[in-house]
């Protein structure tokens, strides 16, 4: 795709690798864990993106459908992948991923309407991007639309720069690693 | 209906040729495809008409093909206009391995400079 994308010179640091267990905004508590590859835990995140708010999607994620979710489930919740979800109780209330690209990885997180403007999405990428640290990912990417400006805003305070705002989507991107 | 298809060799664009012939085979529409510059893919013009004619000779259609050269997106909208089309089609962009889809730069300048009608194919 992007054969040029840039990527910061400094690598930012100190984030915390799962799990994570904080009470959020709403009074609830929620433990942040790598995923499990269980079936239990395969099915409580179907769940998830089976509730999810259509006007919350972006650029075609998560798809409508409980097939299509699972065969986008099946294709990022795969050993290449590295996974968090958030969890309350039982119930997932929002997931972040790392998918494997070139040379890098794809960063994307989902939180629950429910969920939401709780603090669960900045945890999230806290715990991902320590997860991502302690498995030697040394450089991430993601793309937000650009009138998202609350994701926008998470991304730059966790260390994401942008690189690529030509088009509908901005491109941003973070170090985590030195290259070799 | 006259339709142009524009296309650069990229998966997106060469899926979009593919569905728009099968339509106008179905239709009996007048298809004309436009080969576009773009420093974006590796594939030489000949290359990406090799390509074109293999589509085309899947379907019971007969279809000119044009080379545009230049700004692929103004080159695009400009002749589309000039030459009276009814409709333009073009690729609807790539999948990240995320899933998400990215709307390509000459999409962008389609959709938003056009005055023929325009479908992103998908």
């Amino acid at each position: 795709m992007n054969h040029n994308r840039g990527y910061p010179e400094t690598v930012s640091e100190g984030f915390d690798p799962p799990p994570l267990n904080f009470v959020d905004g709403e009074e609830r508590s929620i433990q942040i864990r790598s995923y499990a590859e269980t079936s239990t835990e395969f099915e409580a995140i179907v769940n998830m993106y089976d509730q999810f708010d259509p006007a919350d999607r972006a650029q075609g994620i998560p798809p409508s459908q409980e097939d299509r979710i699972r065969d986008w489930l099946a294709n990022i919740l795969d050993g290449n992948c590295l996974n968090v979800v958030a969890w309350h109780n039982d119930t997932v209330a929002g997931h972040a991923t790392l998918v494997p690209d070139e040379e890098a990885f794809e960063l994307a997180i989902f939180v629950l309407q429910a969920f939401q403007q709780a603090g669960i999405g900045t945890q999230l990428v806290n715990a991902l991007l320590g997860y991502g640290a302690a498995q030697d990912v040394s450089k991430v990417w993601l793309t937000v639309e650009r009138w998202n400006h609350a994701a926008v805003a998470l991304y730059e305070k966790v260390g994401f720069e942008m690189c690529e705002t030509e088009s509908f989507e901005i491109e941003m991107s973070i170090r985590l690693a030195a290259d070799e | 209906m006259r339709v142009l298809v524009g296309v650069n060799g990229s998966p997106d664009s060469i899926q979009a040729l593919e569905k728009s012939v099968r339509r106008a085979a179905m239709f009996d529409e007048n298809v004309t495809i436009a080969i576009l510059d773009t420093p974006e893919t590796d594939k030489s013009r000949g290359e990406i008409k090799n390509e074109v004619r293999s589509v085309i000779e899947n379907e019971d259609i007969t279809a000119n093909i044009t080379h545009l050269e230049g700004n692929p997106g103004s080159r695009l909208v400009e002749y589309a206009e000039s030459e009276d089309f009814d409709h333009l089609i073009i690729g609807g962009g790539e999948t990240s391995p995320m899933g998400k889809i990215q709307i390509s730069s000459l999409a962008e300048f389609v959709l938003l400079n056009s005055h023929v009608t325009v479908t992103l194919v998908r």
